[in-house]
């Protein structure tokens, strides 16, 4: 086991550092000049090379991705052009939102999905089946802004049952924490149950074919055991793969839902970032979401061996 | 997946008919299989997305006859009217003329069915070449990974962690950093799509290359270029098509996104999402603003996903069985 995960951590550093370089080169080898960006239009060529040279903009490139790189290991993102702070305290600061959103969504997504998808697999052709068949082709389609403006004025402005729009801390009391975060988790996890649902009803199709399920039924095991502890469980690996692969959607759909619900939060920080052409901070928030994503994509491959003990490593 | 389509009507008889002259040589029921070509004709979801995505093609097409104006004619006194509302506008040569607004005015007085319908022609272009560029690169960095040993580790470590990044985040970066236009939009949304394709065909070539017929034009002495384009590329072409269906949408969905939350195409160029990103200030008193644009997109990508669930189905049932 500690060897695995030795080797599984060795294999994920050479993609951090690819995600690095990549996310490095990708804001460094663009047309733009940041110095002249940020110093502005009325600028004087001599106040740009100061900035430039301030920044280490001056610099060769690899030298500047080494700099750069050496202060990221130490845990500092640097220094934010637009906000005038350090970019690990900004995403601090951000960080709730975003970590609510996105627990609340997967929560509520797997809850829903998951079971959609086993019943679905167990009425295979059947009405659900369809139903929900065609419903994952319109989660996929439906962009996300578009529903969640459709939410907003259906639930919250036609209604009156929630908010319309903005955040309240944990801090602040859980009912508005909670009542806040209802219609965007409802927008962000449409995709998610789509997907999540969608690879259920495959793996526990694929399970119910197996011998042992009809061993199971045969000797009268209740259809809910069936489809629960047999069914289920086989299946639960490309489930635990698909819901971390599938992070990745939910992180872009957090850039879009928090811009449309006014939530402070990451994603709005990365719009913000970019619309403020803010270097370090763009760099910072996406190498920030790369790493939770990987390390989110670890713990799934760790997961299988709870779910399948014939897994050893 | 084949249970999700409607039924598949039986073919009419006066369009493929029988062959009589191959029954009666025989009484044996001689079973004629379908071609390839016929059966995805035949695929109900192939025909239900093909058929909306045509129509969208006409409208692009035929925009400047569809009673739209100019879409970025404005005037001041047709600011926010309601859907269906009259009012005037002034062309290009200064003359103002009636026009009907059918789906409402926007703030600066711009008729948004004219913007709308010509949005139409961005959104398909946009998604017909993001595939196109993502299937393209994808191909040939695939080529390279399955025939080049030394180059396979680092490319497809490269490709790691190029999938590590969250799509959009790419995206948004490199649109933010090039400033928007067509060409930096279209690259932009391709490059994060590249992995998937790069992937799907280095597994394809690493299969090919151990059939028989290749090994058999292996030791016939083929060249490698040759085996490459006559064995390998033949075989990757209908799981590409149906790769790049769903880049097309994915590539139209990220583009409105992008306009939307402006860093996408500039604003004066009328894109569903730019519209939808005008509309956001507004949507208190004018929601439609937002949703007429919103429904054609979402007919859209529906469109094209199911249009791409109906060739997954015919034309790579390997993938089909998979999800």
């Amino acid at each position: 086991m500690f060897a695995f995960l030795a080797r599984r951590l060795a294999a994920t550093i050479p993609v951090l550092v690819v995600v690095a370089v990549l996310v490095f080169l990708m804001l460094r080898l663009t047309p733009g000049d940041p110095a002249a960006v940020l110093a502005g239009d009325a600028a004087s060529p001599d106040q740009i090379a100061q900035i430039r040279e301030g920044l280490g903009l001056d610099k060769s490139i690899p030298e500047q991705f080494v700099i750069w790189a050496g202060r990221m290991l130490h845990g500092d993102l640097g220094r934010s052009y637009y906000y005038k702070t350090e970019v690990t305290t900004l995403v601090a600061q951000r960080l709730e939102p975003t970590l609510s959103l996105t627990v609340v969504t997967i929560i509520v997504a797997v809850l829903i999905a998951v079971p959609l998808g086993v019943l679905a697999a167990w009425r295979f052709g059947g009405w659900l089946d369809r139903l929900l068949m065609g419903f994952s082709v319109m989660g996929f389609s439906v962009p996300v802004f578009v529903l969640a403006y459709l939410l907003i004025w259906g639930v919250s402005l036609k209604l009156g049952w929630l908010p319309v729009q903005g955040y309240k801390r944990i801090a602040d009391g859980l009912g508005p924490w909670f009542t806040h975060l209802m219609l965007p988790a409802i927008t962000l996890s449409v995709v998610y149950i789509a997907l999540i649902a969608r690879v259920t009803r495959a793996a526990v199709l694929e399970t119910l074919g197996e011998d042992y399920i009809r061993t199971a039924r045969a000797k009268g095991l209740p259809e809910s055991k069936v489809l629960m502890r047999h069914a289920l469980a086989n299946a639960a690996v490309p489930i635990a793969t698909v819901i971390g692969i599938g992070i990745a959607l939910l992180i872009g759909g957090v850039v879009v839902t928090e811009s449309v619900y006014a939530i402070p939060g990451l994603g709005r920080l990365t719009v913000d970032a970019v619309l403020a052409r803010d270097f370090p901070t763009i760099q910072g928030v996406i190498l920030f979401f790369s790493l939770i994503y990987v390390v989110i994509n670890l713990l799934v491959d760790l997961s299988y061996v709870f779910f399948d003990p014939r897994i050893r490593y | 997946m084949a249970s999700s389509a409607p039924p598949v009507p039986a073919p009419a008889s006066g369009t493929a008919a029988p062959d009589f002259e191959a029954l009666s040589v025989e009484s044996a029921t001689v079973v004629v299989q379908p071609s390839l070509w016929q059966r995805v004709q035949r695929n109900g979801s192939v025909r239900l997305g093909g058929a909306v995505l045509l129509l969208l093609v006409v409208i692009a097409i035929a925009a400047p006859w569809l009673g739209t104006v100019d879409p970025s004619l404005f005037d001041p006194a047709s600011r926010d009217l309601l859907p269906g509302k009259s009012g005037e506008i002034t062309t290009l040569e200064g003359e103002t003329i009636e026009h009907t607004f059918r789906m409402g005015s926007d703030s600066f007085g711009r008729d948004i069915y004219s913007r709308v319908v010509y949005g139409t022609r961005v959104s398909l272009l946009v998604g017909l070449f993001t595939a196109l560029v993502a299937v393209s690169f994808g191909t040939l960095l695939g080529l390279m990974a399955g025939y080049i040993r030394w180059l396979d580790g680092i490319l497809m470590r490269v490709m790691d962690g190029l999938m590590s990044i969250p799509a959009i985040l790419i995206a948004i970066a490199l649109v933010a950093m090039w400033r928007g236009s067509l060409l930096t939009v279209v690259i932009a949304i391709a490059i994060p799509e590249i992995p998937r394709v790069t992937r799907l065909v280095r597994s394809l070539v690493l299969t090919i290359r151990e059939e028989p017929y290749v090994e058999a034009a292996i030791s016939l002495g083929t060249p490698t270029w040759k085996i490459m384009l006559r064995h390998i590329l033949p075989n990757t072409v209908a799981p590409l098509i149906v790769q790049g269906t769903f880049i097309c949408a994915s590539g139209i969905l990220v583009e409105a996104i992008l306009s939307f939350l402006g860093v996408g195409l500039p604003p004066d160029i009328p894109t569903w999402g730019n519209v939808m990103a005008e509309g956001r200030s507004q949507f208190n008193e004018f929601p439609h603003n937002i949703f007429f644009p919103g429904i054609f997109l979402a007919v859209t990508v529906l469109a094209v996903n199911i249009l791409g669930d109906g060739l997954r189905d015919t034309l790579d049932p390997k993938m089909a069985k998979r999800v």
